[in-house]
C-alpha cells in the first residue's frame, strides 16, 4: 500500500502523471491514493521530487533495521 | 442549448491561450482553474526565448525578471562552455505573466473561475458533453460542446475521457527548484550544469531573477529517480555553491519530456500544453510550446463549432498544425535526448574541454549539439532541424 507522509506533500502532480492506473487524486492541497485501484508498482515513490510517498512494506523494513 | 461552447480546464499558459483564441473566434468560453490563484504556485524555472514569447505578447517590464544574453554550460568536471544567445531570452515572473495571459483571455470574452476542481466529465456515447466540478465543496455540472483539457502535467481530464495520458518514467523528470536571494551571479546569464553529479539524466539550472535573486533547480530523469532525490540534490548544491543564499520559495514539479501524445483529440475534447505532452524533450521548456498548442486548439475549436463537426475529424487541423509547428521537431529532440542520456560524464568532460577552446562568439547551440551528434550520427539530422539558426 502506498502511503503519503503526513503534511509533506507539495501537490505538484508528478506522481499523478506517471501512475499507470490513475490511482492518485489531487486537489489544490489534498492528495489521496485510491487503494482499490493502486497496483503497488511503486513508481510514484521513485518519481516524487521530495520523497513524501512510501509503501507500507518499506515502513516495516525501516522498523527492522 | 449547452451552457458553454468551450470549457477550458486549467489556467496555465496553454489554457489561457486556448480560452483567448476560442473566445476571439466567437465561442462562449469558460476557463476553470482548481487553485485559488491563476499562476500560483509557480512550478517553473521561468525561462523563455525572446522570439517565442514575442509571437504572442510584447514583453512587459512588470513580468520580466531578467533579460538574458549569455549561456554557460558546465560539464561534470566544471569546465565552462560560454556562448552568446542570438535570440535573447527572458526569465519571467510567471505569477504575473500567467495573470496577464488569463486577463487577456478574459478581455477577449472568456469567463474565468478559480477554486474550480474538475473531477469528472459528462460523456454520452463516447462523446464529451460537459464537465463536473467542485466549487467550495459544492458539486456542479456544466454542459459544453467542446472541452479543452489544459490541466498540466497531471493530465487527468484526458483520462476521464478514456484517453491514455500516463507518462513513462523515462519521459518524466523529477524536478525541484528554490528561488533564492543573496546570490552573486551574472544577471544576464543562464547557467547549466550537465552530468550525473548534480542532475542524473537531466540538468541543473541557474536562472537570474533580478535583484540578486535566482531560480536554482534541477531535474532528475525518472529512469534513475529511484536512487536520487531532486530535493536533496538541490539543497546539496546550494550548500556547496551558495551557502549564504536565502531560500525565498521552494517548489517541486514534474517535467514531461515525452513526445506529444499520439492522440490529442477525441469526440468533444482536445488536450493541450503539458496535458498533451507538448514540452520540448531536450530543454524541458513548455511555456511557449504550451502557448503554441493552446492557441491552435482554441482556434480549431472555434472553427469546428462553426462547421458543427465536433469529432476528431472536425478537429483534425489541430494535431496537423501542432505537428508542423513543433511536434515534428519534438519527435527528433526526443531522439536527441536519448542520445544525450547515453553520454558518460567522461565523454561530456572531453567534449567540454574541446568546446571551451572555441571563442564564445563563434559558439552556438547548433555547434554544441553537433558535437553531441558526433557521439551518435543518426541524430545529426534531428539536431540540424531543431537547432538551425539557434
Ligand atoms: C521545476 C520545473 C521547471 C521548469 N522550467 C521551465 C522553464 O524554465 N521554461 C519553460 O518554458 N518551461 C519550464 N517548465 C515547464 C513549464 O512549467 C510547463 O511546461 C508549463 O507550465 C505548461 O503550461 P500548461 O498551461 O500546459 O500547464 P500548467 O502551467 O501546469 O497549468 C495547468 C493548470 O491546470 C490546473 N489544473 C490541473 N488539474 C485541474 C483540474 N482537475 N481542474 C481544474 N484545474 C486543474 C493546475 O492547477 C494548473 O494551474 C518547468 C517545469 C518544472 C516542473
Amino acid at each position: 500500500m502506498i502511503l503519503v507522509k503526513d503534511n509533506r506533500c507539495d501537490f505538484c502532480g508528478t506522481c499523478v502523471a506517471v501512475c499507470p492506473v490513475d490511482a492518485i487524486e489531487l486537489r489544490e492541497a489534498d492528495i489521496s491514493i485510491i487503494h482499490d485501484t493502486c497496483i503497488d508498482c511503486d513508481i510514484c515513490i521513485w518519481v516524487c521530487p521530495i520523497d513524501v510517498l512510501s509503501s507500507d512494506e518499506k515502513k516495516e523494513e525501516v522498523k527492522h533495521d | 442549448m449547452t451552457d458553454f461552447d468551450v470549457i477550458v480546464v486549467g489556467g496555465g499558459p496553454a489554457g489561457s491561450m486556448a480560452a483567448e483564441a476560442a473566445a476571439r473566434g466567437g465561442a462562449k468560453t469558460l476557463l476553470l482553474e482548481k487553485d485559488r490563484d491563476i499562476g500560483y504556485p509557480v512550478r517553473c524555472g521561468e525561462g523563455v526565448g525572446a522570439s517565442g514569447l514575442k509571437q504572442f505578447i510584447e514583453p512587459d517590464p512588470q513580468w520580466i525578471a531578467a533579460t538574458i544574453s549569455r549561456v554557460r554550460m558546465r560539464s561534470p568536471d566544471n569546465t565552462k562552455v560560454d556562448f552568446g544567445m542570438k535570440d535573447a531570452g527572458y526569465v519571467l515572473h510567471r505569477r504575473l505573466f500567467d495573470y496577464a495571459l488569463a486577463n487577456r483571455a478574459g478581455n477577449a470574452g472568456a469567463e474565468i473561475q478559480t477554486r474550480a476542481y474538475v473531477d469528472g466529465l459528462m460523456v454520452e456515447e463516447g462523446a464529451v458533453k460537459g464537465v463536473k466540478y467542485q466549487y467550495m465543496g459544492e458539486n456542479r455540472e456544466l454542459s459544453t460542446k467542446i472541452v479543452i483539457a489544459a490541466d498540466g502535467v497531471e493530465s487527468r481530464v484526458g483520462r476521464m475521457a478514456g484517453m491514455r495520458t500516463a507518462t513513462k518514467l523515462r519521459d518524466m523528470d523529477s524536478g525541484y527548484q528554490a528561488t533564492v536571494g543573496n546570490v552573486d551571479i551574472d544577471q544576464e546569464m543562464i547557467d547549466f550544469f550537465i552530468g550525473s553529479n548534480w542532475a542524473p539524466g537531466g540538468y541543473l539550472w541557474i536562472f537570474p531573477k533580478g535583484n540578486g535573486m535566482a531560480n536554482i533547480g534541477l531535474g532528475v530523469n525518472g529512469k534513475v529517480a529511484k536512487d536520487f532525490s531532486a530535493h536533496d540534490l538541490t539543497h546539496k548544491f546550494l550548500n556547496e555553491h551558495f551557502p549564504k543564499a536565502s531560500i525565498l520559495t521552494s517548489v517541486c514539479g514534474g517535467i514531461p519530456i515525452a513526445k506529444t501524445l499520439k492522440t490529442i483529440t477525441k469526440d468533444g475534447i482536445m488536450l493541450t500544453g503539458d496535458a498533451a505532452r507538448m514540452v520540448n524533450p531536450v530543454t524541458g521548456g513548455g511555456i511557449i510550446t504550451g502557448m503554441v498548442g493552446g492557441r491552435i486548439a482554441g482556434e480549431v475549436a472555434a472553427t469546428a463549432l462553426q462547421t458543427g463537426d465536433l469529432t476528431p475529424n472536425g478537429f483534425k487541423d489541430y494535431p496537423a498544425r501542432w505537428q508542423k509547428a513543433e511536434g515534428k521537431t519534438h519527435d527528433g529532440l526526443h531522439r536527441v535526448a536519448d542520445a544525450i542520456f547515453e553520454i558518460t560524464d567522461e565523454k561530456l568532460n572531453k567534449m567540454a574541454h574541446r568546446l571551451a577552446k572555441i571563442p564564445p562568439d563563434e559558439l552556438s547551440l547548433m555547434k554544441i549539439f553537433t558535437a553531441v551528434a558526433r557521439q551518435k550520427p543518426s541524430i545529426l539530422i534531428d539536431v540540424t532541424r531543431a537547432f538551425a539558426g539557434v
